[in-house]
């Protein structure tokens, strides 16, 4: 039981950035561990800074400040010390692993798809055999239910369909053994029925190779599906920060910030969802990331907002339990908020 | 069967290319009564057919597509038009002034080098109107659609977000006061809280302007936020129509309700959603029987050997299921408990 604790303290995948000081500030002091094994879902509308953020994590973005850490390494000092970093940048860039929205532009068009995903092996393997190589692609299609493996490695993209291609790309995410998938929008492209399978095959190959995904998705049931499914977290961002991030129950059930209700509310549901009530957000359309509003970022299209909200930038706080935290001066019950006099338009 | 006045009707449509591996006949077979003033929602996984069926509506089917079968427009006063017989100069008249579409891809759908104001002016040169006057009605429908017209008349696409691009599409498409707006996916590429925006905005425009809407998509969900009357293909034909209630809490066709099952809803259980089984049949594929029998629970040797036809459930609900009586319990599903309530509404 100790040596469980000890690995998983270790193995904590430290990452946390602040990112600051740019024209346009697309993530604006984020802090954001994830866990071994741990799926977080990073939500929020199109400009807000989700795949920055994302790209930031797995290295490819470099931060204008903060940083970024990999197994407690620092991922760009680990680059620019070359082989004396405790973990070397290799190993770090083939740790952190991508899949991108559109699986039709990350493979090359002119290439069949067993030589697209021979070419990770080859370069990080390159004594690895030719008969190895195929046999380990070979085994993972057959895993991921495209059978034989043989018909669809042989052909090119354009002859699989969306979801077919997608599958391809997680293989060869997959075939690293990444600690860490940074899967971007990767099934906002899928058909909605096509959706939950894709999920399900990810955290399928999620229990067999032990690894951790950080999910972005502009939809808040895809997020609450594969977070609920590996008891993971979600975050909200809005305008470059993390303004909610809790266990699924808290944000799905009892979210805190206005926006989260505002995105909850957008969420269409087919079943018991007849009542929807007042639109909750004063404008349709998201500020200029140029120029963000004084105080709150949200203000300007909050329904709740007040006087208070104009000139302060609330911090995170933490409400109720553990983990659960919101920028957002209403989770504070003392807060002057309560006393401040409310917005008229 | 109740008397209602129909817009549009379609008998007998097929769709088919020719492709070098044979014959492709993406639509086949489509009978479909469109109420007028009504919202229709199409929906389909993407290569059902359901964009090709909207696109016959105006008979722009691309080349080298072929489109064969009637389909029947009833203007408010006047005679009849057959629409696939229209000459070159009657189909011009006809799209934008009697039906309006709007394509998936605002992005694309925009000339980038022309200003938006540019793009009303023009389209009301082709149709010969008052250009002021028609201008004048242009910023009416822009504000409708809560766009700034002072900013929004001089601004160029690329000036524009996605979401304030596909508003002011919607606001041209209305600019020669059609009866019907078809619009094929004009949502797929929008955050959540826009697409909601649009879609309240749509019930508003649809009440204003006496609109037939035809809304197409793979997006369950939405459509239910929106349509009052749904109709699901799958491969290439339609094989359940009915109202929103009639589909979610007693949908007969085992397609449908496995879709409904694979579709994320933040209301139900994880653990009840799941993928369809199966993959979706290759267009140039001939499947005897019903289409859906290779993937279908229930399908025995009946359903092998003869295509159902479309089966009246009650009232205006119909399913092509030869066992829509058995459909239920074969997929059960989160909205039958609620049946009794809903239907009677």
């Amino acid at each position: 039981m100790e040596d469980v604790s000890v690995e998983f303290n270790n193995s904590n995948g430290m990452l946390s950035f602040l990112d600051d000081s740019n024209p346009v500030r697309a993530v604006d002091g984020v802090s954001l561990d994830i866990a071994e094994r741990e799926i977080v879902t990073l939500i929020g509308e199109s400009g807000c800074g989700k795949s920055t953020l994302g790209k930031t994590a797995i290295g490819v973005q470099k931060p204008t400040s903060g940083s970024v850490k990999y197994r407690g390494q620092d991922v760009w000092e680990a680059k620019s010390s070359g082989n004396n970093a405790s973990i070397p940048f290799s190993e770090i860039r083939h740790a952190l692993q991508i899949i991108h929205q559109d699986p039709g532009s990350a493979l090359n068009p002119n290439q069949r798809i067993i030589t697209s995903l021979s070419l990770p092996l080859k370069k990080w393997n390159p004594d690895m055999s030719r008969e190895r190589r195929e046999e380990r692609i070979y085994a993972m299609f057959e895993r991921v239910g495209m059978t034989p493996p043989g018909d669809f490695l042989n052909r090119y993209p354009h002859q699989l369909s969306g979801g077919e291609k997608q599958r391809a790309v997680l293989v060869r995410a997959m075939l690293l053994n990444p600690d860490l998938i940074l899967a971007d929008e990767a099934i906002s492209a899928l058909d909605v029925s096509l959706r939950v399978e894709m999920m399900d095959l990810m955290l399928e190959l999620q229990d067999i190779f032990d690894t951790s995904y950080l999910f972005i998705s502009h939809d808040l049931s895809n997020a609450r599906y594969i977070a609920e499914k590996s008891g993971g977290r979600i975050a909200v961002m809005y305008l470059g920060e993390i303004v909610e991030i809790g266990g699924v129950e808290e944000i799905i059930e009892n979210p805190k910030h206005p926006y989260t209700k505002a995105l909850r509310w957008a969420t269409p549901n087919l079943f018991d969802d007849r009542d929807d009530g007042e639109f909750p957000i004063r404008k349709i359309d998201v500020p200029d990331p140029t120029d963000l509003p004084d105080g709150c970022n949200f203000h300007p299209r909050c329904p709740e907002a007040r006087e208070v909200c104009q000139r302060e930038h609330p911090n995170e706080i933490t409400t109720g339990s553990d983990g659960h935290l919101c920028r957002c001066f209403r989770a504070d019950e003392t807060h002057e908020y309560w006393n401040s006099p409310e917005l008229h338009d | 069967m109740s008397v209602r006045d129909e817009i549009f009707e379609i008998r007998n449509l097929d769709v088919s290319f020719e492709l070098n591996r044979g014959a492709s006949r993406v639509v086949r077979d489509v009978d479909l009564n469109i109420h007028r003033e009504e919202t229709l929602g199409i929906v389909g996984e993407s290569g059902s057919g359901k964009s090709m069926l909207s696109s016959s509506l105006l008979n722009a089917v691309v080349e080298p597509g072929v489109c064969s079968g009637e389909v029947t427009y009833y203007p408010q006063d006047g005679d009849p038009i057959s629409v696939l017989e229209l000459s070159e100069s009657e189909l011009k008249r006809f799209r934008w002034e009697e039906v309006a579409m709007v394509f998936q891809g605002a992005m694309s759908s925009l000339n980038p080098v022309m200003r938006v104001r540019a793009h009303f002016r023009e389209t009301l040169q082709d149709h010969n109107r008052d250009i002021p006057a028609g201008l004048e009605r242009a910023r009416e429908l822009l504000e409708s659609v809560y766009l700034d017209p002072d900013r929004v008349m001089d601004a160029y696409p690329h000036e524009l977000s996605g979401g304030m691009k596909q508003r002011a599409l919607i606001a041209l498409s209305l600019i020669l006061e059609p009866e019907v707006l078809v619009m094929d996916e004009p949502t797929a590429a929008l955050d959540l809280l826009m697409q909601r925006s649009i879609v309240a905005l749509l019930d508003d425009l649809q009440e204003e302007h006496d609109l037939t809407i035809v809304f197409i998509t793979h997006d369950l969900p939405l459509l239910t936020k929106l349509a009052d009357r749904l109709t699901v293909m799958y491969a290439f034909g339609i094989i359940e129509n009915g109202t929103v209630d009639e589909l979610l809490y007693n949908s007969s066709h085992p397609y449908t309700r496995a879709l409904l099952a694979a579709t994320p809803d933040l209301n139900v259980p994880v653990d009840e959603m799941h993928a369809i089984a199966g993959s979706k049949p290759d267009p140039v594929d001939r499947i005897e029987g019903c289409s859906y029998h290779p993937r279908c629970p229930i399908a025995d040797e009946h359903c092998r050997s003869s295509e159902p036809p479309m089966a009246t459930v009650n009232g205006t609900h119909e399913s092509a299921c030869f066992y829509h009586e058995k459909a239920r319990e074969a997929v059960p599903l989160r909205g039958d408990s609620k049946q009794e309530g809903a239907v009677h509404e």
